[in-house]
């Protein structure tokens, strides 16, 4: 690729991923407008989404080979513990992610 | 200014999620041999971890504009969620609305999503990410090939924040709102069952997918 090609290209992948940040804004800008199951979504939709993100993070972990994804369990875990606890966020990410990076340089190095 | 206090506070783990991300994404494009320019002007307008990780291994690769498009729109397309679950909260943002809406990527949305606040609160915490992303991918490129090794090696699984950060706002959402817990589990266990069968390369759009028909058979059975 040159480098103009380079540029064309990372100007269209910009403007595709802006365009699915964009669109339901464009379809539906105002409240009236909006159909009920949209607005259905808007309040359901969310905790889905964090679960799928949860999920999403977890795509690349191998549970067959190597550490059977044993350090990626008890982190997260961890964090629910924490949660549970405290019920502040900022204490549970740094605590599961600490536990997380103590795991994997030291006993699953 | 309070807003701009507390958008720092609530993008603190934001912070080191971008750095950490970010310092992976600027390490990877100075390997790969690209100029400066390609991170950073990536990070300012796609402004999508995940689609730039992959733009990286396309630009090296032979000039195909329309796998491109293909490719940012599916790996992209969760921000169709973000927007749909945004419409009424960034609704009557005025100037700040457009920029608000180009700086909804995963975090920012989870943030925005969970923690309620005025619309300089939502853009405090909108600045700030964007920010952190570009830093963080200038400062991995910088870094890049003089001690990128080394560095890593004390950095070893800092990428944790990232999940931690969703399982924390996953949890925090699953206490405060005990009416959407089912949508919560369809969430995981859609994602899983997607993951499983599509594999980790091609899930998101079918869990998307499936998340909408289940919630639209609820919606038929209940909100009439």
């Amino acid at each position: 690729m040159t480098t103009t090609q380079q540029f064309i290209t990372i100007g269209i992948m910009a403007v595709s991923v802006i365009s699915t940040r964009f669109l339901p804004f464009l379809l539906f800008p105002s409240e009236d407008h909006t159909p009920r199951f949209v607005r259905f979504l808007g309040r359901y939709l969310a905790s889905a989404v964090f679960g799928m993100l949860v999920v999403y993070c977890l795509k690349d972990v191998q549970f067959l080979t190597g550490s059977h994804g044993l350090p990626e369990f008890i982190g997260i875990l961890g964090c629910i513990l924490l949660h549970l606890w405290r019920r502040n966020m900022l204490l549970t990410i740094a605590g599961g992610t600490a536990i997380y990076m103590l795991l994997v340089q030291t006993v699953f190095t | 200014m309070q807003d701009f206090k507390t958008a720092i506070r609530l993008s603190l783990p934001v912070l080191g999620a971008y750095w950490f991300l970010g310092l992976t994404y600027g390490l990877l494009s100075a390997n790969m041999g690209y100029g400066l320019w390609v991170p950073v002007v990536m990070a300012m307008t796609i402004y999508s971890g995940s689609v730039e990780f992959i733009a990286l291994t396309m630009l090296i690769s032979t000039f195909n504009p329309m796998a491109a498009v293909a490719m940012a729109l599916m790996v992209g397309a969760r921000h169709l969620f973000y927007a749909i679950s945004m419409l009424d909260r960034y609704r009557g943002a005025s100037w700040r609305k457009s920029l608000l809406i180009f700086w909804l990527t995963d975090e920012t949305f989870a943030i925005n999503y969970a923690c309620r606040g005025s619309f300089r609160q939502y853009f405090w915490v909108s600045v700030l990410d964007y920010l952190y992303w570009i830093s963080g991918g200038i400062m991995g490129y910088l870094l890049g090939s003089a001690m990128g090794d080394m560095l890593m090696q004390y950095l070893r699984g800092l990428d944790f924040v990232v999940t931690a950060m969703f399982v924390a706002i996953f949890m925090d959402d699953y206490l405060r709102h005990p009416d959407t817990h089912g949508s919560a589990w369809l969430g995981i266990c859609a994602a899983t069952v997607c993951l499983v069968v599509f594999g980790a390369g091609q899930f998101i759009v079918p869990t998307m997918l499936c998340i909408l028909a289940v919630l639209y058979l609820y919606y038929r059975r209940t909100a009439r």
